[in-house]
């Protein structure tokens, strides 16, 4: 009695989750409970959680909504569901199996019953010439057909794409194949980050948990430069990167340019160009100063904050600047300059130079002293993503799995086609695994060429 | 020439494609419907020669690129995709009626791109300078476009449902004449959606192919790639609810409408209410 009601649990614990109502249910409620991260910040900002009140955001962290897909029941009904499409492919497998792998030969009384499109055809000859004939006719319009032999008839079978029947489980499979694809890449990869300075180099990326990692190589940035448009909008940005290994630039991956949407990959490190910053350290800045009441123009050289000391016992220090100013002054382009000007015995005054072409802006400050910003020898620093992922081509393979399984599923059928051959004629029988209507078409068409056979 | 001229022309022919299938619900002329057709490929074809010539004059201006790229595009080329859509079945099924529910959408698309939306030719910004954009969009939108055309014909279905229940044959009869039965309209809904379920298979998988190749990861959980996965867990249930018995017909219908409606949120919800990736230059 006991053994039964185990027997009884195991099995309905069994069918609970082999049935295709748990499917769907799990799949709608994905689908429902996944809305609620994309509507609350995941990871969020501070000024996010200030739009919060103190209640919603201690019921957000307990319920695990501000890192929702990875919260535990979350991770839970993706198990769920996993487990479920297992199941149902164990249960249903052997028997579509069994009928890609063993066939039905004989059309017998029964099973002709069972089939939707069945026609009988009286031909002449015997029985065993119109079994030569119908062979040659279904290897030539068919497939190949198996002949068996059975109650002094012959039972031809031939089928097309059988195992058109089995991409509902590469399917199901190519879904487990991405998730372990995720897992591998989880455990054995990482995400970092790591901004080189131009001239710089690095041989260590911080993850974004704060950990670093050695590359075993290093990475330097020969250059880095922006281009725009006329617009302002960004163009490009571009990196040089060199890969030095064991003091020596790797052959092939020397003065290698990297922009957004192209990166490098090394020894399965892969780097992407992501941000961009002005590197202070190092950048020269070139201004000119002219007298206004005439006088030769005087060249000057100055590093970021340094003060320098002007004609007429001015000072001057260049705060910050920029090579094209467009995105931050409508209407002006070129090189611009945020500078401190202090006149002789004067309090400093902070303004923005410009370069010669705008002249009158920059007449407008400055007192005795013109003062035009030529530009600079800028140095950048470079932003870039690294990323290691181990499990990425499983997950690619997982996706192609995906892409075959769904083609074989919807838009192949497996197409059979029996033909019982006695003395009196031959009735054809068919059937087809999808789209009915198309394959009585295809039916037809061979019942009328047989008949001109 | 300009291709702003084309599409208002489109849009012209769209509307007239959807008062010519109006008219043939009503008058139940069969060469009405056939005109329907034909001003719906006529709208195609200049829209299709609108979207060359856009390609053309981005080149024109110096930094050419796929006219794929900003909102206005892609409300533009989603429209064209439903129209391809329904021709396509059109043609192969030749259930005219179901224009009347289809083309209004690609319609409601030129409408709101011609009058309501910026048609400035952008030059790309650097995350977009890449074929995978074309890959990624074009799959989608197909996808998206056979759910629409699924979403129409689900329409249809409800109402003819509704219809039939309310026994008001009498009145109702010539309408109900022009649509295909119940059980075929199941069965259209159902091949749309095997149409459209694979194209948002292979754009959920392009858009994860782009990223990892642009940035080093395949998911990220932003908000467009969640909706996109709930869209593709719903006709995912589509799918499974169909082998179980009591999901065909009217409640496979209202998932599908369903799922259109989720697919819509997915491509402009997301873009206008939450914040995140795919936020077209905003």
């Amino acid at each position: 009695m006991t053994t039964t009601n185990k027997r009884g649990f195991a099995q309905e614990v069994w069918d609970f989750f082999c049935s295709l109502k748990l499917s769907i249910f799990l799949l709608i409620g994905l689908a429902l409970v996944s809305i609620i991260g994309t509507v609350i910040q995941q990871g969020p900002q501070r000024e996010y959680l200030a739009t919060l009140s103190e209640t919603k955001i201690r019921l957000y962290s307990a319920l695990g909504f501000f890192d929702m897909y990875h919260s535990w029941w979350f991770i839970l009904l993706l198990y769920l569901l996993t487990l479920n499409l297992i199941c149902c492919s164990i249960k249903r497998l052997p028997r579509v199996w069994k009928v890609v792998s063993e066939p039905v030969l004989v059309m017998d009384d029964n099973f002709e019953k069972s089939l939707a499109t069945v026609k009988d055809l009286k031909l002449k000859g015997s029985k065993e010439e119109l079994k030569t004939r119908m062979e040659a006719f279904l290897r030539a319009e068919f497939a190949a057909p198996v002949i068996t032999e059975s109650n002094g008839e012959y039972h031809l079978f031939a089928q097309k794409s059988p195992w058109c029947r089995l991409g509902v489980y590469v399917v199901h499979l190519s879904i487990i194949v991405i998730f372990i694809g995720a897992l591998i890449g989880s455990f054995f990869g990482y995400k970092a980050y790591t901004n080189i300075p131009e001239g710089g180099g690095v041989s260590q990326v911080q993850t974004q948990s704060g950990k670093m990692i050695p590359l075993g190589f290093e990475v330097r940035c020969e250059k880095f430069s922006v281009a725009y448009y006329d617009t302002g909008a960004p163009k490009e940005f571009k990196s040089i990167l060199t890969v030095v290994e064991n003091g020596k630039p790797v052959p092939g991956f020397q003065s290698r340019p990297i922009i957004v949407n192209d990166p490098l990959t090394y020894k399965g490190i892969t780097f992407y160009q992501s941000s961009f910053g002005q590197s202070d350290e190092g950048s020269l800045y070139h201004l000119t100063v002219r007298d206004r009441k005439g006088g030769a123009p005087v060249r000057l050289d100055a590093r970021q904050g340094e003060r320098v000391a002007l004609p007429g016992g001015a000072f001057l220090s260049v705060m910050e600047a920029t090579m094209d100013v467009r995105p931050f002054m409508r209407g002006f382009d070129g090189p611009g300059a945020q500078v401190e000007f202090t006149p002789a015995g004067g309090n400093p005054q902070p303004f923005v130079v410009l370069s010669g072409k705008y002249e009158s802006f920059n007449a407008q400050h400055g007192g005795d002293l013109l003062i035009t910003f030529d530009g600079m020898d800028q140095k950048f620093y470079t932003g870039l993503q690294v990323a290691h992922d181990p499990g990425v081509w499983v997950v690619w393979f997982g996706c192609f799995l995906m892409v075959v399984g769904i083609c074989m599923a919807f838009f192949m059928s497996h197409k059979r086609v029996w033909a019982r051959v006695t003395d009196s004629g031959v009735t054809l029988g068919g059937s087809a695994s999808k789209n009915p209507a198309g394959f009585e078409i295809c039916f037809d068409d061979l019942v009328e060429k047989i008949g001109k056979a | 020439m300009s291709s702003s001229m084309l599409f208002n022309v489109t849009m012209v022919l769209y509307m007239v494609s959807t008062c010519i299938f109006f008219a043939f619900l009503a008058s139940r002329n069969k060469a009405v419907g056939l005109a329907g057709t034909y001003a719906a490929l006529f709208g195609f074809l200049v829209q299709t020669a609108a979207i060359g010539l856009r390609w053309k004059e981005s080149y024109d201006q110096g930094h050419g690129h796929a006219p794929l790229s900003n909102l206005f595009e892609s409300v533009v080329f989603f429209s064209w995709t439903i129209v391809m859509i329904f021709l396509i079945i059109d043609f192969k099924y030749k259930y005219r009626a179901i224009g009347f529910f289809v083309i209004p959408f690609a319609l409601f698309g030129m409408a709101w791109a011609q009058l309501g939306l910026d048609s400035g030719i952008e030059p790309l910004v650097p995350a977009l300078q890449s074929n995978w954009l074309m890959y990624h969009v074009i799959t989608c939108f197909l996808g998206y476009a056979a759910f629409a055309v699924a979403c129409g014909i689900s329409i249809m279905y409800l109402i003819r449902e509704s219809m039939e229940k309310g026994g008001g044959n009498a009145q109702a009869g010539g309408l109900l004449s022009m649509f295909p039965s119940i059980r075929i309209l199941d069965d259209l809904n159902y091949k749309a959606i095997m149409i459209g379920f694979p194209l948002l298979s292979l754009g959920i998988i392009t858009g994860a192919a782009w990223a990892n190749y642009a940035w080093g990861t395949y998911w990220s959980w932003d908000p467009k790639e969640t909706w996109s996965l709930i869209v593709w867990f719903v006709y995912a249930a589509f799918l499974h609810a169909r082998i179980t018995r009591g999901w065909v017909g009217r409640r496979a219908a209202i998932l599908s409408v369903i799922g259109f409606a989720a697919t819509i949120f997915c491509y402009l919800g997301v873009n206008l209410f939450l914040s995140g990736l795919h936020s077209y230059g905003k």
